[in-house]
């Protein structure tokens, strides 16, 4: 980035190419990311932008009392296709949180030490997704009010939940999951509340932060459990983000409607997980380090690595295309070649065409290293990802529910306006909201974490 | 402030790197110091069992956690299902366990991880609103950034504050300041 920098840097990049910019000592990372949260006055941009995503999350509360009011009619779903952008939603939410987990737990398990810097955004971003995602499975049983039908607890009418059904699998899954990722999320932010705690100049703040970080004082027992937690929690949440995603598309492969019922579903959904995710945290990184001022911390390193992973896990999902179409044609199941000729051919080819163009075909640019190093054409391509992997979910449900066995049971879908208005409302509206309340909130990197970088001598390495 | 009724903590000696603390702790151990506590800013390898740790019991505390959480969680399955509420389905099995995998993992996973937090934060006597190493200016100011202390607290049995103060002088501390306990 720095002008100073060999012109071989701008389309290579070396293993040892330094974590966090030369220079760094344990104050200065503190204060830098410190001072995000405490000092820095409210800037005309995040005023604008917390003004908007505060309209549409506005936005999302009148599509959803709308909804309470006069019922799911306002949807465009209909018999047969009862599951429309309400689920496909909910499958590309949950979805994107997946990254963050990968990110802190798994990156943590295999030792990966370009994580730090962006571990604990990322596990916000997962939290505030898998809040989004949450809303949508809620809101589309119709009764919403009776949603807690679903959770086993001794009722006056003697029932009990179905345990063999995938819907109930899932409301395990996602809650656990949710509760996981806030756990870890809140024991990765305990040191640096105290840190804030301990920086705060004035009383409100340092109230605040003294509650939340609930008297931490840095001693080296309380580091020797904390530490013990951490690795157990990361190795707890590897598994579960791998079952999460796993439970989201027994959802659909339990099921025998054509284009469901295969068994590919559950690599290839965690996989398109990952990627999804890896976009959406490209997406919101890149305009985070630049508004900030964060490109020592954030680095190019990190930009690379993260579009390298975009591109493997694309490659993943692309594989997982294939075998559907392979699986349909080797299989000789009219139902399932119907399926996949319905999807070349059928009434939403369009999406079709269109998901492979945004997932699989514009990503093969990430083999260029010019283009992983080039951030505003990295920023757009994870947002033709993101787009291309809210197709795939289009593709999957409302292809395969409008084209099932019988012709006299086809149907059509389209969405309306109350189905935007809510998808809008929470992308713009409640996620993008929570985003702009955490950066400037809470400390947006892992400040303890990176203080041990500085000590593992990241940052006084010079780029070679 | 009531000077008088102030009770003494302990001793701290403050270090400008983690090497000269851990080494510094590594002494005052030797020396026979068994109330000790380090305080650094992100965790250093090898301090808490330089100062006399001894092996953490959240491992095994999310081990019950986890444990707890699956068998309980097949426990409700079983019995919802084959006991107080059977749906015969076609004839099939009521105890039809693969499918009661699912809830049964992630209610072991939620056991274990909430047994870890709860139990760390236990362990380290957390939340504690009060501690008397905060009445050390420098430490509220700098141990959360860039500064390593030592505090030798005064019920060690071989506490004597002018020797104890002495010797942590000795380790090369930059500072050395009594920690006043008010109550």
């Amino acid at each position: 980035m720095s002008t100073a920098e060999p012109p071989v840097n701008t389309t290579h990049i070396t293993p040892s190419e330094p974590l966090i910019g030369p220079g760094h000592t344990y104050a200065s990372v503190t204060d830098k990311i410190a001072a995000v949260v405490l000092t820095r006055p409210l800037g005309i941009g995040w005023l604008a932008g917390f003004t908007v995503t505060f309209t549409f999350t506005m936005v999302l509360l009148v599509a959803i009392t709308w909804l309470f009011t006069k019922g799911v009619g306002i949807w465009g779903i209909n018999i047969p296709i009862g599951w429309g952008f309400a689920i496909v939603n909910f499958v590309w939410w949950i979805g994107i949180g997946h990254a963050g987990t990968l990110i802190s737990a798994i990156l943590f398990l295999l030792n990966q030490k370009w994580r730090t810097s962006i571990n604990r955004f990322a596990e916000a971003m997962t939290l505030f997704a898998v809040a989004c995602a949450g809303i949508f499975p809620l809101i589309h049983t119709g009764r919403p009010w009776m949603a807690y039908y679903m959770f086993p607890y001794p009722s006056t009418m003697g029932i009990w939940p179905q345990f063999r059904s995938p819907l109930i699998w899932d409301v395990f899954a996602v809650s656990t999951y949710g509760t996981v990722s806030l756990l870890f999320w809140f024991i990765g932010l305990l040191p640096d509340l105290a840190t804030l705690r301990d920086r705060a100049k004035n009383r409100i703040q340092q109230v605040i932060y003294g509650i939340l970080s609930m008297g931490w004082r840095n001693s080296a027992r309380h580091w020797h459990n904390y530490q013990s937690a951490y690795l157990l929690l990361a190795g707890l949440a590897t598994p579960l983000v791998l079952s999460v995603h796993t439970v989201v598309s027994f959802d659909f492969s339990i099921a025998i409607v054509p284009g469901w019922h295969t068994t590919i579903f559950p690599p290839y959904f965690v996989a398109g997980a990952i990627y999804s995710g890896f976009a959406m945290v490209l997406t919101l990184t890149i305009p985070l380090r630049k508004a900030y001022g964060l490109e020592d911390f954030i680095t190019m390193r990190h930009l690379d690595t993260m579009a390298k992973v975009m591109l493997s896990t694309g490659l993943i999902v692309a594989y997982g295309y294939f075998i559907e179409f392979f699986m349909a044609y080797y299989s000789g199941n009219k139902f399932d070649v119907f399926l996949a000729e319905q999807r070349l051919h059928g009434p939403y080819r369009h999406f079709y065409y269109a998901l492979i163009l945004c997932n699989i075909l514009t990503p093969q640019l990430l083999w260029s290293s010019k283009v992983r190093r080039n951030v505003p054409l990295l920023f757009l391509l994870s947002l033709v990802i993101n787009t291309g992997m809210w197709l795939e979910r289009f593709v999957i449900i409302i292809i395969s529910l409008t084209r099932d066995f019988v012709p006299s049971a086809w149907g059509r879908y389209s969405a309306t306006f109350w189905d935007y208005a809510t998808l809008a409302g929470t992308i713009l509206g409640l996620f993008s909201m929570l985003v702009f309340l955490f950066v400037r909130g809470l400390p947006a990197i892992a400040i303890a974490e990176m203080r041990e970088l500085v000590h593992e001598g990241h940052a006084r390495r010079e780029p070679s | 402030m009531t000077e008088h009724r102030a009770r003494l903590h302990g001793v701290m000696a403050e270090f400008e790197t983690p090497e000269q603390l851990l080494s510094a702790a590594r002494k005052t151990h030797e020396a026979g110091y068994k109330r000790v506590d380090a305080y650094t800013p992100f965790p250093v390898e090898g301090l808490a069992e330089a100062i006399g740790t001894r092996r953490s019991w959240v491992p095994l505390i999310t081990l019950v956690g986890g444990l707890g959480g699956g068998l309980s969680g097949f426990g409700l399955q079983y019995w919802v299902a084959a006991i107080t509420y059977p749906v015969n389905i076609g004839g099939r099995s009521l105890n039809s366990w693969p499918a009661f995998i699912p809830v049964t993992f992630e209610l072991t996973v939620l056991g274990a991880s909430l047994f870890a937090v709860v139990g760390m934060l236990a362990l380290n006597k957390l939340p504690q609103p009060y501690h008397p190493v905060f009445n050390v200016e420098r430490f509220a100011t700098t141990a959360s950034t860039d500064r390593f202390f030592l505090c030798i607290e005064a019920r060690d049995p071989k506490f004597n504050l002018a020797e104890t103060a002495r010797f942590l002088q000795g380790l090369n501390a930059q500072h050395v300041s009594e920690v006043k306990d008010e109550e």
